[in-house]
This record gives structure tokens, sequence and C-alpha cells, in this order.
């Protein structure tokens, strides 16, 4: 499943775009798995000439396809977390005026967005495109442990144990949607699990 | 009552910078401490000349922390609807007036990692206050400051003797200009930009940021649209039942308020959206001034801003 | 001192109380026999003589006590306070309003002597009598914000004003009705209020915005806003809900009166000068439904609201489950008798009950 339409949601659900070239003499894209064809939809020569990408595989193959588009700089990075040094020594020195292009799980924009916005770009400013998995990062309001790649409603807290529903209400800052105790009102009472978007 | 609290003031010195600038002090008549405000903020000042009152915006150019006086800088505008020929012809030392409480729609984003500014004539004033601000909090910060010639660059002596490495001042007589474009390409992350001048360089900015790859938010602007003066014209007021007058040199709004009604209002510039009113009947055409509505409000000719935009035609009538 | 503080608890053993004094100046959120929302904004500043709204900050015989609560959740949980890093000025603009108002509007409580930037603050109730630098921080044992709002009643969210939206950057939560400042620090506006049901399809939130975004000033505004609490409970925090949660059903006919408590938040708005922020004082009064029915025009309507309030915002507030309960007892205080419009008790002129 590369695209996914989201159900409507509140407005503290972020709303993915669909990345476009923009002006801008510097482009910094990063690319997460199924998001390199968010990007090899946007390419043009002229593009791709001032653009640094930063490719996540996480599984896919897309780095011969990437090199094809001859970006300025391509880097393969194995995870997010191993590439996030270099995604901020690029942003420590880049100028106003870079253009930043984010594409693949919610997870990885939300993190890639905080740099940047961090490094001094309004969110606003920033594109994004979702593309892969629709697994949430999630923060326990109880604990605020971060817990991956959710799926399922509800969840276990991967660290404090509690049992937790998936909101739609999302920190930007947390880069993860709220998890709140399911069974507080009736311990153990918990729902049977089901996908998100069921 | 519309518009922010008032504060009666004296006005306590009145210093001519040049043939087109003067300067005003204003200190409260009842020895009391002014409000503080924040770098950017604009009072509205009254002046009652004859059975005519005229509330014209101007920024706040004293250091926001200090609470004894303010001052304002106004530009002498031969053209304009006569408030600023008032103030430098008919004010005197010792003349009370009556002004509002700062209200800024030009504030400084303090987030900025620095703080680019980039100041046109007379658009110098609200930098002198957020310059001030800044200083006190060791704030990131760059003036671009440009003149005819160095007699109206008001403030180029004083800030250039006070911060000679972040003030940069351009002469047009001597054919300086910045060089807009290298200036903002090498910016670092976070750097915002504040831009207040005429029209003309507001757009240039603007403009030049945007193909630059420059986020919106990122910059910030300020216009203070002087109304216009214009051909009179008549509008009926439907809800206080009145055909009111605007005359040649009155601008809506006031013509509004001298006909006993009570208009909102904030900026008096075009800018703000306090004043907004709805169009009920227009068989003509508006002539719209501010930048509060977007282009779609202007086609419809359902909204107008009293406080800058003026009509032609042959019926107006304002829920109001 | 003209104000006699209780000595009294907002959890364990809940001691907290009430003094005849208090259940009278209860801020009853209800202007008529239904409630939905409404941008019900009204200037504040100005109110009733020892009424809430007769002073820009309210101190009231839980002060003491209250104060104590939050030093106790801080120490539990920091993160219940928070400033991102540009909001140090706003934090200052809010200990000078503070500072300012309670020692003009309680000069037997709280001194401030100003000597230029040298500034000492005494709080009697709390025993404190600081001197520090205006704008140094490092002067003061917390950050501005933190200093004064562990010395000031309700919950602060502070505000930054920019892209013509507000952005909740700053605050002190330890008395909320069910939401999470760590989590929602550094949203705007339409993102923090994104949970509350129906009111965005209304277009509550553009138009308060609008207005919000316009106090200047000097001009400060207010309003009511109201939900339900089981025990005098006043951290009801998402972060300890698995702890609280279940007292939500501990509710018996028996108890209820003593137990179940309106809770009612008094919402300011107030315009902040130097970083041309704002600051949202929420704070937050509890009142039984036992006290609350020794004024007989309030338990007319209480029983008239609560019953005709649509289901999404029973469920929002979080007692739809508590609501037949509730109504079984609130049933024996309405007599029918219309009621006097407005929110004040009116016991001179309102009947007592009629059954």
């Amino acid at each position: 499943m590369s695209k996914f339409e989201f159900p409507p949601s509140i407005s503290s659900r972020p709303v993915w775009g669909r990345l476009e070239a923009r002006a801008g003499k510097h482009h910094l894209m990063i690319a997460e798995a199924e998001g390199a064809e968010a990007i090899m939809d946007i390419a043009t020569p002229d593009l791709m000439a001032k653009s640094h990408i930063i490719y996540i595989p996480k599984g896919t193959d897309y780095e011969e396809k990437l090199k094809a588009l001859k970006p300025g700089i391509l880097h393969v990075g194995p995870s997010y977390a191993a590439s996030l040094p270099r995604i901020r020594r690029v942003l420590m020195d880049a100028h106003m005026g870079l253009q930043v292009y984010l594409t693949g799980t919610e997870g990885m924009m939300g993190q890639a967005m905080n740099e940047a916005v961090n490094a001094g770009i309004p969110h606003t400013g920033i594109q994004t495109e979702h593309r892969g998995s629709v697994a949430r990062r999630m923060q326990c309001v109880h604990c605020k442990g971060i817990t991956e790649d959710v799926e399922l409603d509800p969840f276990v807290c991967s660290h404090c144990g509690l049992n937790l529903f998936v909101r739609d209400h999302y920190s930007r800052r947390h880069a993860a949607y709220q998890g709140v105790c399911v069974d507080a009102e009736d311990p153990g009472n918990v729902p049977e699990q089901k996908r998100i978007y069921e | 009552m519309s518009g922010a609290t008032k504060i009666k003031v004296r006005v306590t010195d009145i210093v001519p910078l040049n043939d087109l600038v003067t300067r005003f002090q204003f200190e409260p008549v009842d020895g009391s401490m002014l409000p503080t405000f924040s770098g950017g903020a604009h009072t509205v000042v009254e002046m009652k000349d004859g059975d005519r009152t005229r509330l014209n915006p101007y920024s706040l150019m004293s250091d926001p922390a200090n609470r004894k006086a303010y001052t304002i800088s106004v530009r002498r505008d031969d053209e304009g609807r006569g408030g600023s020929l008032f103030m430098h012809k008919k004010i005197k030392v010792g003349d009370e007036m009556v002004i509002s409480n700062p209200v800024n729609l030009f504030s400084l984003d303090l987030r900025a990692k620095k703080h680019l500014m980039i100041a046109g004539g007379i658009g110098i004033t609200p930098f002198m206050a957020q310059i001030k601000q800044l200083d006190r909090s060791h704030g990131n910060w760059e003036l671009h400051y440009c003149a005819r010639n160095e007699d109206l660059a008001s403030y180029a002596r004083e800030l250039t003797s006070e911060h000679p490495n972040d003030v940069h001042v351009y002469y047009d007589v001597k054919g300086e200009a910045i060089d807009l474009e290298h200036l903002l390409d090498g910016q670092p992350l976070g750097t915002h930009i504040y831009v207040c001048g005429p029209k003309g360089m507001i757009d240039w900015v603007r403009g030049t940021a945007k193909d630059l790859g420059w986020p919106r938010e990122a910059i910030h602007y300020e216009e203070f649209l002087a109304p216009k003066p214009g051909k009179p014209f008549e509008v009926k007021l439907a809800v206080s039942n009145k055909v009111i007058e605007v005359g040649e040199h009155e601008s809506l709004l006031e013509a509004i308020e001298n006909a006993g009604v009570d208009a909102p209002y904030l900026c008096r510039g075009g800018a703000c959206g306090q004043c907004e009113t709805n169009v009920l009947e227009c068989d003509g055409t508006i002539l719209h001034r501010d930048h509060w509505l977007d282009p779609e409000e202007h086609d419809s000719n359902e909204k107008i801003m009293p406080c800058v935009s003026r009509f032609e035609g042959k019926t107006l009538v304002l829920d109001r | 001192m003209t104000i006699q503080f209780n000595d009294e608890t907002f959890r364990d053993d809940y001691s907290f109380h009430n003094s005849e004094w208090a259940i009278k100046r209860f801020p009853f959120p209800f202007d008529k026999d239904d409630y939905m929302y409404s941008v019900n904004m009204e200037p504040h500043g100005t109110g009733r003589k020892g009424s809430i709204f007769a002073n820009r900050f309210d101190v009231d015989e839980h002060y003491v006590s209250e104060m104590r609560d939050r030093a106790l959740v801080l120490e539990q949980d920091p993160l219940r306070c928070q400033s991102l890093p540009h909001m140090t000025l706003a934090g200052w603009d809010l200990l000078e309003l503070i500072m300012v108002s309670k020692s003009e509007d309680y000069p037997d409580l709280f001194e401030l002597h100003r000597d230029g930037d040298k500034w000492r603050w005494i709080n009697k109730p709390l025993g404190i009598d600081d001197t520090f630098t205006f704008l140094d921080d490092t002067t003061l044992p917390y950050g501005p914000m933190e200093y004064i709002t562990r010395q000031t009643q309700g919950d602060f969210a502070l505000l930054d004003q920019r892209d013509d939206n507000l952005w909740m950057d700053a605050g002190m939560v330890t008395t909320q009705a069910d939401w999470s400042l760590d989590f929602d620090i550094g949203m705007n506006f339409f993102e923090w209020h994104a949970p509350v049901p129906l009111a965005a399809e209304m277009g509550i939130f553009v138009r308060a915005l609008k207005f919000l975004l316009n106090i200047q000033q000097g001009m400060p505004a207010r309003r009511l806003n109201w939900t339900m609490t089981v025990n005098p409970l006043l951290d009801t925090s998402p972060e300890n809900y698995h702890k609280w949660g279940v007292q939500k059903t501990e509710l018996t006919p028996e108890n209820i009166g003593s137990k179940q408590h309106l809770r009612v938040e008094l919402q300011t708005f107030f315009r902040l000068p130097r970083s041309n922020g704002m600051v949202f004082p929420i704070r937050c009064y509890l009142c039984s439904f036992e006290d609350l029915m020794t004024v007989p025009k309030w338990g007319r309507r209480l029983h008239r609201v609560i019953r005709d309030l649509p289901e999404e915002l029973a469920e929002y507030k979080g007692f739809i489950a508590n609501r037949p309960l509730m109504l079984d007892y609130l049933e024996k205080f309405d007599d029918g008798l219309p009621t006097s419009p407005g929110i004040w008790p009116d016991l001179e002129t309102e009947p007592p009950l009629q059954k």
C-alpha cells in the first residue's frame, strides 16, 4: 500500500499533502521506503541537480531508480535514527530558502519535521506526502513513553504496560498521537483490538 | 466605545528633524505611568481640528521600557487629508491630546534566531522601538535602512553611531540600493524579515523572498495606509437610519463617527479587520484600499473597510 | 487578614469544603435553563463587589491549600509546568500583571515595592518576601511564569500571537479538566481545541479566535466553562486518569450529594504588553451538589440543564454514565417553577423549594 486516503478527522490531526517542486536554490528530501516514489513523481533534472536526497529503504529497493534521477547528493541511510546526525548537520548551516520535502510514514515525517522546525523553518513551510504504512507513533499520556508502529487499537504501552486507546489528537512536538488508558473506569475491561482505520 | 483605551497626554517636546519629519513627545496629563508596549506597536492619535476629529495611527518609536513618555515621528504629507499638516502646523508644546493604548500589529517573532529589518523612509519608526527591545534581550538583529538623502534619513546618524556594525544605510541620491537577492540568499535558517516602508518596497521584498523560497510566515510587513482623500460621496447607514456625506478629506469611518454612530476600529490603516462592515446595497464602485479583505471579497462588494476605502457611484447602503 | 484560609486537601481524604460565603459567590455557569456552546465573552475586571468577578485575579478561602496541592503535583510531575524558550518575556509580563493586580486589589495580603528594576514582593498568606531584578531570570528561584503561578490560583496558558493565530507555547496546568499541557504545548488555538465536539462545526472557534486576537491592553475579557468531577479533585489530569478515573464509578444515591461536584472554570483573557502575547488564566471552582442545592434557583436550573444536555456534550464532559444517577438526585430539587434570568443566586427574590 503506497497511497492511503485518510478519513476526515479533528483539526489537530495532521493533514499530509502532495509534494510539488518549489522555488529555491537548495532542496532537502527525506524519503522513507515507498516515499521514494513521491520524489520520483516530482523529479525534474533541474530540481534534482539542486537536491540532497536521504533515502531510508526499510526493506524497499529504490536506490537505483533514485540514482537514475541524478540528484546532487543521494545518501542511503539504514534507518531514520542512523540518518539523524546527517539531517542535523545539513540543517545546521542551511540558509533560508531551503526547501524540505518529507515523504514516508507519519512517524518519520513528524520527527524529521521537528528537526526542520527546530532549525528555524515554520512547519507550514515544510512539504509532506504520506506513503507506505499507516501505523502510528503513539505517546502514552501517562508514562510519556513512545510506542512506535502501532497498528491496532487499543494497544499496550511498550513502556508502562497500560492498555491505551488510540486518539486522533496529535502533537507536532512529540511527533506522536495520544494514547489514553482505555480501562481506567473499569479495570480489565479492554475492548477487542481492531485496525486503526477499520 | 470603539478602539483601544484612551490616554490623556500633554505634548512635552516637538523636534523638527528635517524638512518633512517632526518628532512629538507625549506624557500623561495626570502624571501617571504609561503602559509598556512591544516594539512595532502603534498608537492612534486624536486630532481635534475645529469641529473635525481625525484619528491617525503612528508607530511608537520610544523605548518600550520607558513609561514616562512616548514619542512618534510624523511625516508631513502635503497631498494627504491634513492630519500630518495639523500635527506639524497647529500642535504646540503644552497642548493636551488624546491617544490610544498601544496596539501591535507588527510584532517581533520572538522565536527568530535572527531579525532582519528593512526600512524605507519614515518606515524606520517601528524599528526604533524594536531595536531597543532587542538590545535589552541581547537579540540578534540587523537593519537595512533606505532613504532619499542624508537630510531625510531622520534617524540614520543616531542609529549608525549606536550600532555601527548592525545598521546599513542606503541613499537614493547616491544611487545606493540594497542588493536584496544577495542579502536574503545568505541568511541562516530561523531568520525573520520585517519590512516597513512604501508599498513598492514591501512588494519588492515579499516578492524576492518568495522567489528565493522563503516561507510566508518568516516575512512580516507593515504598511500604514493613510486614508487617501477622494471625491465626496453619500452613504446610507441602515441600522442607525442616517444618510451621511463623506467629504473629500474625510474617511468613511470618520464620517460615520462624526455622524454620532459608534463603529469598531483599531488600526485605522486597513490592516486589523476590526472595522469590517457589511454592504447591504451597492450601485457603483467600492474603491477598496485595505489589505484585510481578500481579492474575492473585494470583487464581491459585500464588505468594506471604512477606515481606508471609499465609494464612487449612485447608492451605497451599509449595515451600520 | 480579611480572608480566613481553609486548611484542606484536594486528594486522598478530600477535606475540601466551601463556606457559606464561598457557596454564595460560586460562579454558577448557567444563565438560563438550558446550555449550548456560545462565544460568551464579556469584559473582565469589573463585576459585583464580593463576587469572583470583582478582581482581576480572585483570591478566596482555598488559596493556601490550592497552592500546596499545586506544589505536590509539580513534585510528582514537573512537566505540568513548561515554557518554550521564546516565552520567557511573556512570563515576565504575567509576573508583572499578577503582582501589580494582586497588590492593588488585596493590599492587606500582597505588597509590591518597585524601585526601577529592583522589585520586592511580599505574599503574606504564603509567607514569601523576595527581592529580585525585573527581567533578570537569574534572580528568581524559578522562571518568572513558574514563580508567580506557584502563588496564584488557577491554571495558566501563556500564548504567543503570530500568523493570525494564538499558540500555546507555555503554561502551568495542574487543575485542568482532563487535558495535557505536555501534549498540547506548541499547538495553535484550533489544534488544542480539536477534541471538543460540535463547537468547531458551529464556527465557535473561528469567532472566538477573532475576538481574542483583538483583545487589547487594559481591556481583558472573560467567560465561564464547566464540567463535572466526582470528589473535589483539582488535578483531573489525563496523566493520572488511570488512577482517578475509577472514582467516577463510586457514586451511589447516598453519596452523590457530597461526592459529585460541579466544576466551573473562570477563563479570563489578558493581552501581555511586552511580548504582545496573551495569557488565559483558567480558574477552577468546585461545589458539591448538596451545597449547590442550598440555592433554590440553582437546584431548579441544574436539573433542567443536565436533563436536556445533548449526548455528545455529556459524553465529552465525561459524565454520561452518571447522568441517570445525577438526574434522580437533582429531580428532587426541581419543583417546576420558573427561574429568574442570569447566573446570580437571587436568594431574596426566588421562592424556596415548593416540594
